[in-house]
């Protein structure tokens, strides 16, 4: 399957598509704005960069005595949002870490009587400790807000014997940063809660992981899980950024509404207020040391990672550990080393976004990967194609490199498919000619595991369900939600596909905490394979529990399957299925030493870049991307395409473009679409799109997890095309023209077109 | 509530302005008004003067002079389409055509873009460069000015009490002459411009430079002209000239600043080699 080929036997349309391409998909801010009881809700937020909240003062210009209004003290529950660690308060008490914590939340049916008095509110900050702003800063440790500024620390030791060769090792050494990065989601995060007459909490709204949200109100709210239903709303959109951002908001939302007599409340944030309060990828500084033999065989990896957590843990430990894992890319190397750092700052909490540590650390890599190919004289493909992994090869984790380990086809394909060889002559032979622009060529390997890490989905132990409806069709219930990656269309596919049906005799259910088992949350690139798989368990239990009807047979009629439903249905709960997640046999996890099966499943990639920068401007323009990548089997080859282009564009944007600003409190400053640049189709040519599918891997029918894969390979490879067209090191991104005026500025010397 | 009035009528829209100068706020498309008011809605004025009925404020007229017309209220989907405009002024329909995106030009309006003053308005260079005048009108009458004339500061122009714009006149550019436009904007499309250079360069029978203008955006606080750079590459041969020079030049001109789009190490870097592109070919972008 390639860009622009379509197969409608394997593509279905899109379950969700008409809907949202008709404006007929109503998203929470489409919702309850004709209920007369709906009250709509504001956050008054923390202006100093960590501090005391010394008090709060009502101001005398509004009348409050039909304002709902919310303190910590209302909070009936654990003041604390629940996630690894209760650090973060749901609402500021006294003490604070970072500008824009929520301190006080206000309801009113109003706007614009809400409006002015979130002016009204004043809060009495004194200001605590120095604030940091940078990795090196939190390091340095002047201030310590946790000890040593760390949250954890994480090493990866795999040490073999050392081959000796006689002569000495090449050795290079690299620091590299990433910046943070916005997901952008079209839809703001938004929730609307109420008290239900049955005294059930019930919370809707545009999320990745309902149960994430429930557990959050369970301990905020004080409230047994029984009395707590948390619904998704169709999501515009996720990425990673509405992973555990709206638990936060779901208990806001929830304790206005109990506070308000159990009246629905609306809180939805504006762009601005999303922008500067939400997690973002975490900013990344990686110092990699790189030694091979003369010959270009890889020695060593010495790597130290740092990850920018923020002023609270959340999510930076999961995200940490894969950007380790991730660290050493997909090579042999007999002696490699990672330590990882998340550490303290004063910015708002980074967090989950798509690639989840492991783009910051794949790019660190693959730029050292093309420094230490430049010291050799060797090819960068050819050096890598010498180091990649085959299988039998024992990886970074200890861990033999199965049979589904396919990173030199992925690399063969990209050559050869991309003309690699031929271009990079060509560029070569275009930059020699002293044109107004130079060209280049750039190339990134990688891999990526899908699914949790390590023990996490043993522990998660996911569940699904499958029921018949009295419509004799089959529900499918999970926890997992559509988010605009098509998991309800894939999802139905694979049940279909198992039960041997068509598509439209399989409902894929509301996602419903009072309806659906926990499924585990829409995150790690798992849900095709590892929710997929338990669908397809689950679906073959399911045939066998299905009671006989009409004409006997292996394969009934579309009647008789659905008459044999009906009669299934009529059993209530017992005509259920519910497969519950088992680990598969293999190496187990060890988190102490980072050694064993880190991933049920890698997928293999190679990305080519290639681009032009103009020597007037200093832009970059992509001419070609070429992404090869095997994942094990597409159980919907077009919503693959579109998961991968659309993850490239992402990492184009992350890689030329997008640039968190932070103002003088740690707050994004950029706050606006006008000045948080991300790319539009006219800053995207033509992305070839290949996908392998040798069938290995750990999902349906070999299917392996890519919603993360395609965020790896972009900013390497253009890094690296950017390099070979203008002959200098790059060591940090976005590659804006500003930062490649200034680097070409520092090298002007060799340079001398630029004083031309 | 917030007043809202649209006269059918200039004189009305003149006379309304004359009787409450300070009241009104005057809105054409509203591209840049509107999301103004949303952003900061405690500025928003007391009443609203919505000059989209006016339908002598708009389109566009060539006359007999040679010289072309274009009414204020023209909106940019219709300067950057006009043939009469595409044929004799190139560069407005290409600065017009990056103009926010297409449903933006639908309903911008030029003299809006000029009015909102925005020193990185994708506009007004082009008019620097093409030696434009601006048509003022008030209940007393009109009055033409040299739009290089027309900006007094930051978001700040010469407009007068009771004052508003209502066209913009071109002369016929001297034949020979090369024109560039160029915009360098944060990304491919629908950006705000970093800095912006239009140029028209005339050439006498030696072919060197005489009467050259170079109008800029996002290098200083208002839209400029490079005088200084102009008067000292008069009578001289364009490919004679250094670009290190030119950057010594545009010292004079430009006061480039950094902000949340680019820094003003970069704008100074680039507006000299922009200078030095439109002398050596014609180029649009």
């Amino acid at each position: 399957m390639r860009s622009g080929e379509r197969d409608f036997s394997r593509n279905p349309l899109r379950l969700d598509g008409m809907d949202k391409i008709l404006g007929r998909t109503p998203y929470l801010d489409d919702l309850h704005l004709r209920d007369p009881d709906l009250l709509f809700a504001a956050t008054v937020r923390t202006t100093l960069p960590g501090g005391v909240l010394e008090g709060i003062d009502f101001g005398g210009g509004t009348d409050w005595s039909d304002m709902t209004v919310v303190t910590a003290r209302d909070i009936p529950g654990t003041n604390a949002v629940r996630l690894l660690e209760n650090d973060q308060p749901v609402l500021v008490e006294r003490e604070f870490r970072h500008a824009g914590e929520a301190a006080v939340l206000l309801a009113h049916p109003d706007r614009r009587r809400l409006r002015k008095a979130l002016l009204q509110v004043r809060l009495a900050e004194r200001p605590a400790g120095v604030p940091v702003f940078t990795i090196e800063a939190a390091l340095q440790g002047q201030a310590e807000t946790i000890p040593g500024n760390t949250y954890t620390e994480y090493r990866l030791e795999k040490s073999g014997p050392r081959q000796e060769t006689g002569h000495p090792d090449t050795v290079i050494a690299v620091e590299v940063e990433t910046p943070s990065q916005e997901q952008l989601y079209i839809e703001p995060q938004g929730m609307v809660a109420r008290l239900a007459p049955d005294g059930v909490v019930r919370v809707e709204g545009s999320m990745q992981c309902p149960y994430y949200v429930l557990d959050a109100l369970v301990q905020c709210l004080g409230l047994p899980a029984s009395r707590i239903q948390v619904v998704q709303t169709a999501t515009g959109g996720g990425f990673g950024g509405k992973e555990d951002f709206p638990s936060v908001i779901a208990c806001h939302a929830a304790l206005l509404a109990l506070r308000a007599g159990g009246r629905p409340v609306r809180l939805v944030l504006d762009r601005a207020e999303d922008l500067r309060v939400t997690p973002k990828r975490h900013p990344s500084r990686s110092r990699v040391r790189l030694a091979a033999t003369p010959e270009g065989r890889l020695q060593s990896v010495a790597f130290d990672f740092d990850l920018d957590g923020g002023a609270y843990r959340t999510l930076s430990p999961v995200v940490l550990s894969r950007g380790v894992i991730h660290a050493p890319g997909p090579y042999r190397c007999p002696d490699v080393r990672v330590t990882g750092r998340a550490v303290f700052t004063s910015h708002p909490p980074f967090g989950a976004f798509r690639g989840f540590g492991a783009p910051q650390s794949i790019f660190a890599m693959e730029v050292a990967m093309d420094r230490l190919a430049s010291r050799l004289e060797m090819d960068p493909a050819e050096f890598r194609r010498k180091n990649l992994l085959c299988p039998g090869d024992t990886g970074p984790t200890g861990d033999i490199a199965g049979e589904d380990t396919h990173a030199r086809k992925a690399l063969d394909v990209a050559l050869e498919r991309s003309g690699y060889a031929r271009r990079r002559t060509e560029h070569e032979a275009w930059n020699r000619a002293g044109g107004p622009t130079r060209r280049g060529i750039g190339l990134a390997t990688f891999c990526h595991g899908a699914g949790f890490t390590g023990n996490g989905e043993t522990h998660l132990a996911s569940r699904v369900t499958l029921a018949a409806t009295a419509e004799g069709k089959v529900e499918l219930l999970v926890s997992n939600t559509e988010i605009g990656q098509g998991a309800a269309t894939t999802l139905v596919q694979v049940a279909a596909e198992a039960l041997g049906i068509p598509m439209d005799l399989v409902v894929f259910g509301p996602v419903d905490t009072a309806r659906v088992p926990n499924s585990g949350p829409t995150v790690a690139s798992r849900t095709c394979m590892v929710v997929g798989k338990l669908l397809e368990k689950a679906a073959r239990r399911f045939l066998e529990q299905l009671p006989p009807a009409g004409g006997k047979g292996n394969a009934p009629g579309r009647p008789d399957f659905q008459e044999a439903c009906r009669k299934l249905h009529a059993l209530g709960g017992a005509g259920e299925v519910t497969e519950t997640y088992a680990a598969p046999p293999g190496p187990a996890w060890d988190e102490k030493t980072f050694q064993g099966r880190a991933y049920a499943s890698y997928a293999w990639a190679a990305y080519v870049a290639e681009v032009e920068v103009d020597l007037v401007t200093f832009e970059t323009r992509i001419l070609h991307f070429t992404a090869v990548q095997e994942i094990g089997h597409a159980v919907n080859p077009q919503i693959a395409l579109g998961q991968i282009e659309g993850g490239i564009v992402q990492g184009i944007g992350w890689a030329l473009l997008e640039n968190v600003v932070w103002n003088g409190s740690g707050v994004m400053a950029n706050d606006r679409l006008a000045t948080y640049i991300i790319p539009t189709s006219a800053d995207i040519d033509g992305i070839d799109v290949i996908l392998l599918e040798e069938g290995q891997g750990a999902g349906p029918r070999g299917a392996k997890g890519i919603g993360e894969l395609p965020m790896d390979g972009p900013a390497p490879a253009i890094a690296n095309a950017v390099r070979h067209a203008l002959g200098v090191d790059v060591d940090r991104l976005p590659l804006t023209p500003e930062y490649l005026h200034a680097r070409l500025a520092e090298q002007q010397e060799v340079h001398s077109w630029l004083s031309k | 509530m917030t007043e809202w009035r649209r006269p059918r009528h200039l004189r009305e829209a003149l006379e309304l302005l004359g009787e409450s100068p300070d009241r009104y706020r005057i809105v054409a498309g509203g591209t840049d008004v509107m999301v103004e008011r949303h952003l900061h809605p405690e500025n928003a004025p007391a009443g609203w003067l919505d000059i989209s009925g006016l339908s002598e404020l708009r389109g566009i007229a060539r006359l007999e002079t040679g010289e072309l017309r274009v009414g204020a209220m023209t909106p940019l989907s219709a300067v950057r389409e006009d043939a009469a405009v595409r044929e004799s002024w190139p560069l407005l329909a290409a600065s017009a055509a990056v103009t926010g995106a297409p449903a933006i030009q639908n309903r911008a309006t030029l003299g809006g873009n000029i009015c909102n003053a925005s020193p990185a308005a994708d506009n007004p260079p082009v008019l620097l460069a093409y030696g434009a005048e601006i048509e003022i009108a008030s209940a007393g009458g009109v009055r033409r000015i040299p739009y290089s004339a027309f900006h007094a500061g930051y978001r700040r122009t010469v407009l007068g009490q009771g004052e508003m714009v209502t066209g913009l006149w071109l002369k016929p550019v001297p034949r020979g002459s090369r024109q560039y436009f160029r915009k360098v904007g944060t990304r491919a499309a629908q950006a705000i411009t970093k800095v912006g250079l239009a140029a028209v360069v005339p050439f006498g029978p030696d072919g060197t430079v005489r009467g050259a203008r170079f109008g800029f955006s996002s290098v200083a606080e208002t839209p400029c002209l490079a005088r200084t750079t102009a008067a000292a590459l008069e009578g001289r041969s364009p490919l004679a000239v250094p670009s290190g020079e030119i950057g010594a030049l545009l010292e004079q001109d430009i006061a480039p600043i950094s902000d949340l789009r680019s820094t003003g190490a970069y704008r100074r870097q680039v507006a000299a080699r922009l200078v030095r592109e439109a002398l050596q070919a014609g180029h649009f972008q």
